[in-house]
């Protein structure tokens, strides 16, 4: 198999060239909203190939790092009650609540299941008829829908053990709250691989044509991501504002309808909080009303209380693509993976993570 | 946390499925790619095949993808 030419050295040269020539010499924001773009750029070198006034900026890319910490809390909350199990998918352990993560609760003594597919919940629930069964529902588009069929299979078997805290995040409703911010201009937005996969890249389209904004779809290879990046200057340097799929591998125009109906049949979009920026319309999912009684909130009369960041942690600001994450006084110092003060540090998909474990602290 | 890697259909009993992901056999839902059939490579996600995708791309895409999940400076 020849996968030289995702890496290939002269290829890599050459589109950093083409790049540079027809990038306007005014500053030109580029924004990605994917964890995995977040850690491709950062792990090879990117930044370091783009011309001057060109930013690699990352947006809110990485679901873990949006959660809430009022989910966290209630989470932790939840695990106090008897026979409660909390599950969820390995990188919220880490995420600090107001006074700790779902990793010291485990530690002193509250039951918290690592998952791997949602489908282990189902087993589980089956297999312990005597706990009961919290599911923190994370993730963009890419697992929504596996975690809707879960919703459909628990109703279903009627089980009554299982229930889910809602805090999936839709990615363009969050795009669309970023272009429409004065806060930072954005000139082309590089729109993640596998939630594209789910949405399609046409879901792009009404984004470019409300804020005149290239979006360019991209893989997850040095040669992919140029390549986007190429499109993205292309039209910029044209006055453009297309929709490019860039990642035909995998992504189609029109997405996974199957995939795209499941969510839509369990889920309706709902204001969501996202952690550091804060209220987006439309940006969540609950449960629709024939699965509420499957809503953790709902069944424990539990209310989010929304929690401001720590003091100095500037993860909002970071996600928001103001701020890159060595010029937050925290980064490196008080706030590193090993002892994470924001959600940012935690995921290896967050930004600060990303920026600490390939690009140095910027600490001299 | 939104990564999807492929693998192949080895088996098919109703909506779950068998799939060889880089030499490891996981059960995966396939109730998201109505119509796969075993041989075909899928996306995978979570727990489930979230989009059919040809052989040589997804042959490709395994190897390139096998190093986020192992790089190879972390060996």
């Amino acid at each position: 198999m020849d996968l030289d030419r995702y890496r290939d050295r002269e290829r890599v040269r050459e589109l950093a060239q083409d790049i540079a020539r027809l990038c306007p010499s005014t500053t030109v924001n580029i924004m990605e909203v994917c964890g995995t773009h977040t850690m491709a750029i950062a792990r090879y070198g990117l930044r370091g190939l783009m011309p001057d006034g060109l930013r690699l900026i990352s947006g809110p890319g990485c679901p873990v790092c949006v959660t809430p910490t009022s989910i966290i809390n209630a989470a932790q909350m939840l695990s106090e009650v008897p026979h409660t199990v909390i599950s969820t998918f390995g990188d919220m352990m880490r995420v600090p609540g107001t006074d700790k993560t779902l990793e010291e609760r485990r530690a002193e003594g509250a039951d918290v299941r690592v998952l791997y597919s949602v489908y282990d919940l189902l087993r589980m629930a089956e297999e312990e008829p005597e706990n009961n069964f919290i599911f923190i529902s994370v993730g963009f588009e890419t697992t929504t829908p596996g975690i809707a069929l879960a919703v459909l299979e628990t109703a279903q078997r009627g089980l009554r053990n299982v229930c889910f805290l809602a805090a999936n995040r839709l990615v363009i409703p969050a795009l669309e709250a970023l272009c429409a911010s004065k806060e930072i201009s954005i000139h082309g937005l590089l729109c993640p691989g596998h939630v594209s996969v789910i949405i399609g890249s046409d879901a792009y389209t009404p984004v470019a044509r409300q804020f005149h904004i290239p979006c360019v779809v991209g893989g997850f290879e040095p040669v992919d991501m140029l390549q986007a990046i190429y499109h993205l200057i292309m039209q910029i340097a044209k006055g453009e504002a297309r929709v490019e799929n860039a990642y035909t591998r995998a992504v189609k125009g029109e997405g996974n309808s199957k995939a795209l109906e499941v969510i839509k049949a369990v889920f309706e979009p709902t204001d969501a909080e996202w952690r550091g920026i804060g209220t987006i319309p439309l940006s969540g999912l609950r449960l629709r009303e024939e699965y509420a009684h499957l809503d953790a909130l709902e069944r424990f009369d539990v209310k989010l209380i929304s929690i401001p960041e720590p003091r100095g942690c500037r993860c909002g600001d970071v996600l928001k693509g103001l701020l890159i994450p060595p010029e937050c006084p925290l980064f490196g110092s008080r706030c590193t993976p090993v002892s994470p003060v924001g959600p940012c540090m935690v995921s290896s998909e967050g930004s600060c993570a990303a920026y600490y474990k390939y690009e140095g602290t910027g600490h001299a | 946390m939104c990564l999807a890697v492929p693998g192949k259909i080895l088996s098919i009993d109703g909506v779950a499925g068998v799939v060889n992901m880089s030499g490891v056999e996981v059960n995966v839902g396939l109730q998201l790619v109505p119509g796969a059939k075993v041989g075909d490579y899928v996306l995978l996600h979570a727990g489930f095949a979230i989009q059919v995708i040809e052989e040589d791309e997804a042959l490709e895409t395994a190897e390139l993808l096998a190093e986020y999940i192992f790089p190879k400076d972390e060996q």
